[in-house]
């Protein structure tokens, strides 16, 4: 502030002074380095769908992988990844709402409680390979079923339920004390409240938070690696929870770095492209019909 | 809702004549609508707190596994060894992580040098700088990048990023902590600047509306009132990025050359814990000290990002405080 009279003779001079420049230089510069970070990663995103997409066909996305021959298709590891993505999230969803309501409606405010939030925050950090791990150590070796995919499922669903805790109790206590006293006015018990009012008041903030989880999980590699390996059973349409379950994210990264497959760029830039498609889709898909709600009720 | 039908008539039974059974249920069997509800309210509200439960016991079997399959590794190795030796080869019996422990720190220092200025730019721009219309194009598309797997990155950084460094640097090593610092510098600066975003749009209005009155160009206002207003929610946001980066594991495994030797170059294939644990878990038998080796390397994880978490506690009660 003091060189802002010494720069700049009289102090009504705007638009010569040092400060004035600065105050240009600074705006181009935050312009510039914004427009050429999102630039950059947009690319990045273009680079692989475009890479992709184009010589994407059926017989690839549905086809068998091959270990040894080229023209491997992707549909086992398509098919594992959407499966376990809805085994997760049938446990994480419902188990974290419910610990999430919890928290929001019926905890008591004393240190235990406050214990147990940072109980959920603390779980929501523990990095993915830490759930790897204790997947192993509670699938492979105290119920000693292997690697297969109710292990990888129920590991993903773990790492989401924390996640899914926190959002629920953040949108439910979103919603305005007056909906909530209006429903207990109308003589509604707690748990209607809770169902017809609350948690429809919430849905935006839970429908983002289920997207949230259902992306992680389409796309978690560490986890799946541990505890449901980097095989397939080799057939499509195979339901059996006990059977290896790569998935796509995990067959990506198997392909470009141990498979000794002969086209592995071209499967790995094909796997890459239908990666990212499908969490595209997954946010638009999701958030589109949330978006025309919230313009329609303004 | 499912209604465990043994528990009925003993409910019903007890109560049914308080209300005369006013409302049956259609079944014939007497059990009120009023006993109902409260049954289902009761049922909720227990299965709600036995799933809260469930969360903390998660917490709680994660860290008594890691640590009792962990701290088996002091029985063959001493801890010194374990923590200070670089010397890393389970075949030969030597368990020394010095060096993963270091990639570590040295990896997500180098992040942080890397991906807090420009997040902080970002945030800045979107929340202080750029017109709405784009400000409300770009928030929803930093949100959806958070979203993209981490292996798509790994995959970016080794089919681009490792032959662009090659050519830029003439050597023929591309992997190593520099490239995997660039990789997570991707995946943390839409958190990062997303957090500090909301910080830096949070601060009241009235701050800068007297910077600008005592004579401030917009510049002075954002880095001598904006910015040290949002401090605390900027640093919770560098915190949850380098969670990110501390945590993780494929995109790193991709371009660092998993060889356990010491960082002390950016263009030297090194290895950090989470790399070597998921490249070495797969291959050891369960009851080694290999394996115990690394689950003491995945407790040291779990335990740094519990004191994280504890870390942004008390920075949320220091600024609820001010």
């Amino acid at each position: 502030m003091k060189n802002a009279t010494g720069a700049a003779r009289s102090p009504f001079s705007s638009g010569r002074g040092i400060n004035s420049f600065n105050n240009r230089l600074f705006t181009a510069f935050v312009w510039s380095a914004s427009a050429a970070m999102v630039l950059f990663i947009l690319a990045l995103l273009y680079l692989i769908l475009q890479k992709g997409l184009p010589s994407l066909t059926w017989d690839f996305v549905l086809g068998l992988p091959s270990e040894i021959e080229e023209g491997g298709g992707i549909g086992p590891a398509l098919f594992n990844s959407f499966y376990m993505l809805l085994i997760s999230l049938l446990i994480a969803v419902p188990l974290g709402m419910a610990a999430g309501i919890y928290l929001a409606e019926f905890a008591p405010d004393n240190k235990l409680i406050g214990f147990v939030r940072i109980c959920v925050e603390g779980l929501a950090s523990v990095p993915s390979i830490i759930f790897g791990l204790f997947g192993i150590a509670l699938f492979v070796e105290i119920f000693q079923i292997g690697l297969t995919i109710l292990g990888g499922a129920v590991s993903l669903a773990f790492l989401n339920l924390p996640v899914m805790t926190r959002v629920t109790e953040e949108s439910i206590r979103a919603v305005p004390g007056e909906l909530k006293q209006a429903s207990f006015a109308l003589g509604a018990t707690h748990l209607q409240t809770i169902r017809r009012v609350l948690v429809p008041s919430a849905i935006n903030g839970l429908v983002t938070g289920i997207c949230l989880i259902a992306g992680r999980a389409f796309g978690e590699s560490a986890v799946i690696i541990l505890t449901a390996g980097v095989t397939t059973s080799g057939e499509m349409w195979d339901f059996n929870l006990l059977s290896p379950g790569e998935t796509l994210a995990v067959h990506l990264w198997y392909v470009q770095s141990e498979a000794i497959v002969p086209d592995a760029v071209s499967i790995s830039d094909k796997s890459a492209a239908v990666l990212v498609f499908v969490i595209l889709l997954f946010n638009v898909l999701f958030r589109i019909p949330l978006w025309i709600k919230e313009r329609r009720s303004r | 809702m499912q209604l465990d039908t043994s528990a009925r008539p003993s409910i019903a039974g007890q109560n049914a004549s308080e209300l005369g059974g006013s409302i049956k249920a259609g079944s014939g069997k007497s059990f009120d609508r009023k006993n109902r509800l409260l049954f289902y309210n009761r049922f909720f509200k227990l299965a709600c707190i036995a799933s809260a439960v469930f969360v903390c016991l998660i917490l709680f079997g994660i860290l008594f596994l890691m640590f009792r399959t962990g701290v088996l590794t002091f029985r063959d190795v001493s801890p010194m060894t374990f923590f200070f030796s670089t010397d890393w080869t389970p075949e030969d019996d030597r368990y020394g992580a010095f060096v993963f422990i270091f990639g570590t720190f040295a990896l997500t220092l180098l992040t942080l040098l890397i991906s807090v200025p420009l997040s902080v730019v970002i945030a800045v721009f979107l929340a202080e700088v750029a017109p709405t219309w784009l400000r409300n194009l770009l928030r929803p598309v930093l949100d959806l990048l958070v979203g993209i797997p981490s292996v798509v990155y790994g995959f970016l950084g080794l089919t681009i990023l490792i032959p662009l460094l090659r050519d830029i640097t003439g050597t023929n090593m591309g992997d190593g902590i520099l490239a995997a610092a660039i990789v997570l510098t991707i995946m943390v600066l839409p958190t990062i600047s997303r957090v500090s975003d909301d910080a830096i749009s949070a601060v009241p209005r009235k701050y800068r509306d007297a910077s600008y009155a005592l004579g401030a160009t917009r510049f002075q206002t954002i880095f001598k009132v904006t910015i040290p207003a949002a401090r605390s929610g900027i640093l919770y946001g560098v915190i949850l990025g380098m969670a990110r980066a501390i945590g993780e594991t494929m995109a790193v495994v991709m371009v660092i050359g998993n060889t356990p030797q010491l960082a002390d170059a950016l263009f030297k294939p090194t290895s950090v814990l989470t790399s070597n644990i998921v490249m070495q878990i797969a291959n050891v038998p369960f009851d080694s000290t290999w394996n115990n080796a690394l689950y003491m390397m995945g407790f040291l994880l779990l335990v740094i990002s519990l004191l994280m978490i504890v870390l942004v506690r008390l920075l949320q009660r220091k600024g609820a405080h001010s």
